[in-house]
């Protein structure tokens, strides 16, 4: 390349007629990679109450509570989407594999009261 | 003989979009003292995580900085492993060292970028920043997100490379490799970019030494300081590094060290790639990490990043202390400005690729004439701020504020 002005030029022109390096969203479909951290899924079947995740978690998003009896659990998740950080340190944290997650991020609301969910 | 004039550049979006005051006396147009006023945007990160375990720390330290959050993890976790007296396995730190090369690559395109609108050549600021999106989007399908990746653990890393993945990671590092080769013909070869770069914001191998100036900074100054080279760490001690340094030592300088530094990264990527050994990706480590005290430091795309870390055999550290590569640069800034133009002073700050929230601290108010200090907590600084409103006939004391049990 020879030294001087306007040396961007060249490539300038080359993109006016090249397909625009951004995706359509929302209108064209989001394409996210499966590996991506977003909502969070919880089997109530088989949580044991350890609430491990609940020690774990840095946001303090996690309640878990026992809607059952001791011998019949019947394990409830409380999420609060607000609070999450979507770390997935509770889905490490979880020794029964009863919280995973899922690359969804379109979890947007317009009140708090509907980002705390009961899973 | 005219007055000097003095203008307060900032604390609202002074030049990148953070906030920081620059009180630049002017003669003419000439910057004759320049005042670096920081903390605006102190969060209390230290104190955070020692109320918190170690485990739930290394999510709040990731945050310490949105562009090099790896390293500050990596920084971390690694403080934390010498304390328990664990190494971790050869294949984690590789991945330790893949993602923070990653980091680089997207640090350096980004800076690459906010140089070019600085300057006001967008069309680089479009480029640089369209490349970096490839190298994003890698990290997320790494790490799990495009900023936060999340991949350090105490202990290692939490997500294993995949063939598919190194195949991904390659295409990218191609394709980097490629654009990048353009960017340094670009600013080689672009006399409108070194006219505008060349011979301003000077800081000369002395100087840089005497401020303390570390990463791109100090080495576009010919001094040879990358922590990768002097006190290696994760798996740096076998894959090849070559500290890249210039002889500038001006913001063209610095430009060339990080373009430069790209191709470096490339390199080290793929070799980490061909040599990634097998094993496990992660070593137990205790809950509670035994007493001590520990510093340890790390290269990030800044420059040398410092982590001290103290536990007193609890779960929880007794003290975190953050001292990010940008808060090394800040001391030299004054130096910097002085005797250049006022149109300069946007990209000679620009050039030390600063991060203010990650340098801030809580503000210490001294009174010159009494010798009284003071310090605003954020309760008090909100009645201030709806008692300023209010004599001005705006009530904002309405205005709902979410506050957040675990803060306030
Ligand atoms: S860690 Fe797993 S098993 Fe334990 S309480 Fe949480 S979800 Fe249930
Ligand atoms: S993803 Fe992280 S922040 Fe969210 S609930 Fe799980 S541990 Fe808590």
């Amino acid at each position: 390349m020879r030294k001087g002005p306007g040396k961007i030029t060249g490539e300038a022109l080359r993109h006016v007629f090249a397909k625009p390096a951004t995706i359509s969203y929302p209108a064209g479909e989001l394409v996210i990679d499966k590996n991506y951290r977003g909502r969070i899924n919880f089997d109530a079947s088989k949580c044991i109450g350890c609430k491990l995740c609940v020690r774990d978690c840095p946001a303090n998003a996690i309640t878990i509570d026992n809607l059952g009896t001791k011998e019949e659990k019947k394990m409830q998740l409380t999420l609060n989407y607000a609070h999450c950080i979507f770390c997935c340190q509770c889905v490490d944290s979880c020794n029964k594999d009863a919280i995973s997650f899922e690359p969804n991020i379109e979890l947007a609301g317009t009140s708090r009261k509907d980002m705390i969910v009961k899973l | 003989m005219a007055k000097n004039l003095v203008i307060p550049i900032g604390p609202q979006h002074p030049s990148l979009k953070e906030p920081a005051c620059f009180t630049i006396t002017l003669e003419g147009e000439k910057v004759v003292n320049a005042v670096v006023g920081t903390g605006y945007n102190h969060r209390g990160l230290e104190k955070a995580c020692e109320a918190r375990t170690f485990i739930q720390d290394l999510y709040i330290i990731e945050r310490v900085c949105g562009i090099c959050s790896h390293i500050h993890s990596t920084t971390f976790c690694q403080a934390v492993e010498e304390l328990a007296g664990v190494e971790i396995t050869r294949r984690a730190a590789y991945i330790r060292t893949i993602m923070a090369e990653l980091e680089r690559l997207h640090s350096h395109l980004l800076w690459l970028g906010i140089a070019g609108h600085e300057v006001g050549f967008d069309t680089l600021l479009m480029y640089s920043w369209r490349d970096r999106e490839l190298v994003l989007d890698v990290l997320a399908a790494l790490g799990g997100n495009r900023v936060n990746y999340g991949i350090n653990t105490i202990g290692g890393v939490r997500r294993d490379v995949t063939p598919e993945l190194i195949e991904q990671i390659r295409k990218v590092a191609d394709i980097v490799e490629e654009r990048n080769k353009y960017y340094i013909q670009l600013a080689l070869s672009e006399t409108t970019l070194a006219a505008r770069l060349g011979g301003i914001g000077k800081l000369s191998h002395d100087d840089a030494i005497k401020f303390g100036a570390v990463g791109p900074v100090s080495r576009a100054a010919e001094v040879p300081d990358d922590i990768r080279v002097t006190d290696p760490y994760a798996a740096y001690d076998e894959v090849p590094v070559t500290a890249i340094t210039d002889n500038h030592a001006d913001v063209f300088g610095r430009t060339v060290v990080r373009v430069l530094e790209i191709m470096e990264s490339v390199k080290m990527i793929r070799f980490c790639l061909d040599n990634l050994p097998e094993g496990d990706i992660v070593t137990k480590v205790p809950r509670k990490i035994p007493e001590g005290e520990v510093l340890i430091r790390t290269e990030a795309p800044r420059g040398e990043d410092a982590h001290y870390v103290r536990s007193n055999g609890t779960d929880k550290p007794d003290r975190v202390r953050v001292r990010a590569a940008s808060e090394a640069n800040w001391h030299g800034m004054k130096h910097m400005l002085e005797g250049d133009y006022l149109a300069d002073v946007p990209i000679i700050i620009a050039a030390i690729d600063p991060c203010y929230s990650c340098t801030d601290r809580a503000i210490i108010l001294d009174n010159h004439d009494t010798g009284e200090q003071s310090v605003t907590d954020w309760r008090s600084l909100r009645e201030y701020s709806i008692n300023w409103y209010k004599v001005r006939g705006i009530d904002t004391s309405k205005i709902k504020i979410a506050y957040s049990p675990l803060i306030f």
